[in-house]
């Protein structure tokens, strides 16, 4: 039993990162309908800022934390106005490749420059693990889950209550009616990358936080796997990536822990695959009639 | 206005035969007298390899308009199946009979993969259907991996990698499996079946409800592509001699993706180019070998920002259609405007 909750409190620290990831990709795709392949290795640029400054600069975490979510924060933005600004009327799959595109640049960038091998991350605290009822708790894992609780709390406010929320959900419903409506679109989705990029920073300290290294690909599978998150809880839709986060999460510490651990990612997704081919919009994703 | 000469049928198929053939017999004579070393007669089989992949898959993101991510699947697929096939009958079939079942197998196998992952994919459409395709890619991905520890069989070797495939790949057959393998879909999109495609990609609303049976055609676009890719698989497996499932992950999938989109989407001499241009590119750049995908990868997206249709578009060339201009005196004049629309 308490091995089942040890695997549980695993799962929920996973998928919580994997949530935090999902949100940049729902929110993105809800606003410009765009899968965007280079969020994994904004995270990846992420845990760099973290380990340049923390390992060469000597700073402290509070200043490597600051630093980390900033910097993927800009550069989010960057990409954006650089990338994916001039394409606003290419066709989609144009779009989704210029996001490869990017993506490619970004790994094998940070290849080029820092070499292939990992980096070890200096670690940010250090606390002993809780006990609760036999069952020890890191103290990562409480961290973990307890940031991302919070930071989905924040933005569903941001989403819901604030006006560049109404903003974003209006270009997301309707791009050119919200234009006429006198708002700005570009700024809007702007802000919405912005947002999804400093989650994906939160999401790169909590990853760095368990596994304390920097490698140019670490952030494609954790990419593919959150925008599967996505995909599953509903794409374009918060609490559907929060949900869809913690069931791969879940899914994934439970597989491992049967003893199955080479097949997790065939499991992923093959859920992915179920829920996909019996609710096509995704567990708590609204079904859009093609209008002809 | 005068007629316009054209020439029959019969004509333009000796033509091509001729020019492939000619073609084929260029390259075996340099390969034979040793003109070409063995390295670039290796990357000539790869750019073989390549070119078929990228055809293959122009029919389903160029003609069919979907957006499959999972191509790699495929062509592990066809690899290990006419790998496994060809290593267990080596020495007790004449190898060329040998090395055709074998890719036969591995065409039939993709293509029935292609069949039973493409009737559920293709329900969904666009980003949905490029997600579902990429996770179906990993799974036959992890399956060779691991299937082995499963079964107990000794098949696929799992990660330590199938060896001591009998290397049957050799430039010639190769460019003959392109030769076919262009002429098939070339044909088959010249048919009233490949009409029915184009009309899907069009607009499958419309095609719908001009009686074309929408799914059929989908389902049979995307396993004839599947079924390339397991062809392409075949020859890799016969060109490598070593296959491991790491090979055929989704970054392969994407360099497919890549060569079909440069190329541009919908344009089979667009593939070829690029395919031939991607896999000699890196090779020529080897010393350069560190900035060689940053490079790639900008010039990717600067070509999607300045020229999103590709680098062909959707032209393709035709050998008679340029002889004809040529018997008729229109290579240099430009089209009037009331010729293009008699057209």
């Amino acid at each position: 039993m308490s091995n089942f909750f040890s695997q549980l409190i695993n799962g929920l620290q996973l998928g919580s990162i994997y949530a935090l990831v999902a949100l940049g990709y729902s929110m993105v795709y809800g606003i410009i309908l765009l899968l965007n392949f280079a969020h994994g290795d904004i995270i990846m640029i992420g845990a760099y800022t973290s380990w340049i400054v923390m390992a060469k600069m000597g700073l402290p975490p509070v200043a490597a934390i600051f630093a980390t979510v900033i910097v993927c924060t800009l550069l989010g933005v960057f990409i954006e106005k650089v990338a994916y600004t001039p394409l606003r009327s290419a066709p989609r799959i144009s779009l989704l490749i210029t996001a490869i595109g990017i993506s490619y640049f970004l790994e094998y960038g940070a290849q080029l420059i820092w070499g292939a091998s990992a980096q070890v991350i200096p670690s940010y605290y250090n606390v002993a693990p809780i006990s609760i009822g036999g069952v020890k708790i890191s103290f990562t894992a409480i961290l973990t889950i307890a940031v991302s609780v919070v930071s989905m709390i924040a933005l569903a406010l941001l989403v819901q209550k604030t006006k560049v929320g109404k903003a974003m959900r209006a270009v997301s419903e309707d791009t050119g009616a919200a234009q006429l409506m006198g708002i700005n679109v570009n700024a809007t989705i702007s802000f919405t990358f912005a947002i999804g990029s400093a989650l994906a920073g939160i999401g790169s300290v909590l990853y760095c936080c368990q596994y304390a290294q920097a490698t140019p690909t670490m952030g494609s599978m954790l990419g593919l796997k959150a925008f599967v998150a996505a995909v599953l809880g509903g794409i374009g839709s918060i609490p559907g990536a929060m949900v869809g986060g913690f069931a791969i999460g879940i899914a994934e510490c439970f597989v491992s822990a049967i003893g199955l651990s080479v097949w997790k990612d065939a499991v992923v997704f093959a859920i992915l695959i179920v829920v996909l081919l019996v609710k096509p919009a995704g567990l708590l994703g609204r079904q859009l009639q093609e209008k002809v | 206005m005068k007629e316009r000469k054209t020439i029959p049928m019969a004509v333009r198929y000796l033509m091509n035969i001729v020019l492939v053939a000619a073609f084929l017999t260029a390259l075996n004579l340099l390969v034979v007298n040793k003109t070409l070393s063995t390295y670039n007669a290796k990357v000539l089989m790869l750019v073989g390899v390549n070119i078929i992949l990228a055809v293959s898959l122009n029919v389903a993101t160029g003609y069919l308009g979907q957006l499959p991510l999972g191509h790699a699947g495929f062509m592990a697929v066809g690899a290990y199946a006419s790998a496994i096939f060809t290593k267990n009958f080596d020495g007790r079939l004449p190898d060329e009979v040998n090395f055709v079942l074998g890719l036969v197998l591995a065409a039939v196998l993709a293509f029935g993969v292609g069949v039973l992952i493409g009737i559920p994919a293709l329900r969904l459409q666009g980003d949905y259907l490029a997600i579902l395709t990429l996770g179906f890619g990993e799974i036959i991905r992890i399956t060779l991996n691991n299937i082995d520890n499963v079964l107990g069989f000794k098949l696929t070797y799992g990660a330590a990698g199938l060896k001591n495939i009998p290397k049957y790949t050799s430039v010639l057959n190769a460019f003959v499996w392109v030769a076919v393998c262009c002429y098939v879909i070339h044909t088959m999109m010249k048919s009233r079946h490949g009409r029915a495609i184009l009309a899907i990609r069009e607009n499958e609303i419309a095609a719908d409800s001009c009686g074309i049976q929408t799914t059929y055609y989908k389902v049979l676009g995307f396993a004839v592509s599947a079924a390339f890719a397991g062809v392409a698989g075949g020859l890799y497996a016969g060109y490598l001699g070593v296959l491991n499932p790491g090979n055929f992950g989704f970054m392969k999938s994407i360099e497919i993706l890549v060569m079909v989109v440069l190329g541009g989407m919908g344009s089979m001499l667009g593939s070829v180019l690029s395919a031939t241009v991607l896999t000699v590119l890196p090779e020529a750049l080897r010393s350069f070998s560190e900035y060689r995908m940053v490079v790639y990868a900008l010039a990717l997206v600067l070509m999607m920002i300045f020229k999103p249709s590709g680098l062909l578009g959707q032209y393709d060339f035709s050998l008679s259609r340029l002889v004809e201009k040529l018997i008729n005196g229109e290579l240099f004049q430009k089209k009037s405007k009331t010729e293009k629309e008699g057209e």
